[in-house]
């Protein structure tokens, strides 16, 4: 029914409350976190929610037409790592509100001092894909 | 092979397997399998009466697994031997179908595709397919729905409405895939129509097939919305408008109308209309004061204030709409239409261009865009 999309990235919304970069945790720390996001992923798809999870990496390049005849323009990686995307994970559920109580879910994996992040996940409904809707 | 003769007879074989003894959630499984092994065999091997095909394979494939079950627990088989001849489903049996897919104790998402697979006769694939979501996902969500729905009852008589629920939320998901949701929703009604003798259900059936018969009008090739008053009339499949207004009529004579029945003669009366000018509006208006009343809806609320707009004048459509939640998801796209017909030019391009970041698909989005360029355009 409705798609969401539980965006993970660094543009706009207020720092995590347990708010430690990732290589300063311990590695055991790192372990659990990944454990946690897995767990979650997979109780998700127990539950027949899941649609799509995946991480980025970190660096990128720009890409842009240049004209015709040219190879496509090049440029970067730009050194704004506070608009870097994460990952992203793609629920199939109910309701907004259960969309809302995954991504809080979400946000409470474990990070330095085993502590959740608390980080800010953005939210966003998929626009659908039908237009049999009845007036 | 007929696929759909086949996914017809799937809540029958269903309810057979049921009253033989075995539990809904077993039958299910077996009829399922039997239904794969039939998509493989039949097109090289048709069976003379499709039916008893299915129940034979569907019965044994049902005893092979209580069997291997019985072995791995070193028990006594419950369920014996043969099938007993001459032990027929009833219309009752299957109407306990569809009432136990869309139990009251499942979520409308898993209600809905338990419906698909067990009266549809869908594969776990072909579901997953038409809802956009992995195989393995929408098999997890079946089998819960089938583990919620075990403790319940299959025998207890069930509510028509939460059957017209899923039923409507299926045909509102139009298609996406190979599988045309809205036609199978349109085939499921009939059949639960012809079950139930109920002219609520008529009504739902009435209100599938009037916007159905519209369907070919409503998109161009490019998959863009064409909006109701420039849709080519000549498009509408005046078979289905025919049926559906039959249908209507005699489920109104009955005099126990519902939201539903109230919603097809709103479509009727658009179906009726040889051009958008036309459209009996002040009727229009009459139905929707009914249905506000029997259901108080904000979405009827909006929609009330649009046929207004066009009964009484864009500014007393402008008047009923101030006491609509502008929270609605269409509020923005109505209360644009009406500034434009009202005359106000430049809001109702404001308008648009919010209604178009409040659209809910991507149709609908491109369409108010170009509803605020084109006023754009014209007011430069």
């Amino acid at each position: 029914m409705p798609k969401y999309l539980l965006l993970k990235h660094y543009r706009g919304a207020p720092a995590g409350v347990n708010d430690v970069p990732m290589d300063q945790w311990t590695p055991e720390e790192v372990d659990d976190h990944i454990q946690y996001m897995d767990d979650f992923a997979n109780r998700l798809r127990e539950t027949g929610e899941f649609v799509d999870g995946q991480a980025l990496a970190p660096e990128g390049m720009w890409v842009r037409h240049d004209g015709p005849g040219r190879p496509p323009a090049v440029d970067g990686p730009f050194a704004e790592t506070k608009d870097l995307i994460a990952g992203w994970m793609v629920i199939d559920v109910d309701s907004k509100d259960r969309a809302i109580e995954l991504a809080g879910e979400l946000s409470a994996a474990p990070g330095h001092g085993g502590k959740p992040i608390h980080e800010w996940l953005e939210v966003r409904p998929f626009l659908q894909h039908h237009s049999e809707t009845i007036e | 092979m007929d696929e759909a003769v086949l996914r017809a007879v799937v809540p029958q074989v269903i309810a057979i397997l049921v009253r033989r003894g075995a539990d809904f959630a077993a039958a299910e499984d077996a009829v399922q399998d039997a239904l794969v092994e039939a998509l493989r065999s039949w097109p090289d091997d048709p069976p003379r009466d499709p039916k008893s095909w299915l129940v034979t394979v569907a019965w044994r494939r049902f005893l092979d697994v209580v069997r291997s079950d019985a072995a791995r627990q070193r028990r006594e088989l419950a369920v014996e031997g043969e099938p007993q001849p001459g032990l027929a489903e009833t219309a009752d049996d299957t109407l306990r179908v569809f009432f136990h897919c869309a139990h009251p104790a499942l979520t409308p998402t898993s209600a809905v595709a338990l419906t698909l697979r067990a009266v549809a006769g869908l594969t776990t694939r072909q579901v997953a397919e038409a809802y956009l979501v992995p195989e393995a996902t929408m098999a997890q969500r079946i089998s819960r729905a089938k583990r919620t729905v075990s403790t319940e009852s299959f025998d207890r008589p069930g509510d028509l409405a939460t059957v017209r629920r899923v039923l409507y939320l299926v045909f509102n998901e139009g298609y996406t895939g190979d599988v045309d949701l809205a036609a199978e929703a349109i085939r499921l009604t009939r059949q639960l129509a012809a079950l139930a003798q109920d002219p609520e259900t008529d009504g739902l059936l009435a209100l599938m097939l009037l916007h159905h018969a519209r369907r070919p009008a409503r998109t161009r090739a490019d998959g863009s919305l064409v909006p109701l008053a420039e849709q080519d009339r000549t498009l509408w499949d005046s078979s289905l408008i025919e049926e559906g207004v039959a249908l209507l009529q005699a489920a109104l004579a009955q005099e126990r109308r519902g939201e539903l029945q109230l919603q097809a003669a709103v479509a009727a009366l658009h179906a009726d209309a040889r051009t958008a000018e036309e459209t009996d509006w002040v009727q229009i208006v009459q139905w929707y004061d009914e249905l506000l009343a029997l259901t108080g809806s904000p979405v009827v609320r909006l929609n009330r204030a649009v046929a207004v707009g066009e009964a009484d004048g864009a500014r007393t459509g402008l008047a009923a709409l101030a006491e609509v939640d502008p929270g609605l998801p269409r509020h923005r796209a109505a209360s644009a239409y009406l500034l434009e017909k009202a005359g106000d030019l430049p809001a109702a391009a404001r308008t648009y261009a919010e209604a178009a970041d409040l659209a809910t698909s991507q149709a609908e989005r491109t369409h108010l865009t170009k509803q605020a360029a084109r006023l754009n355009a014209a007011l430069r």
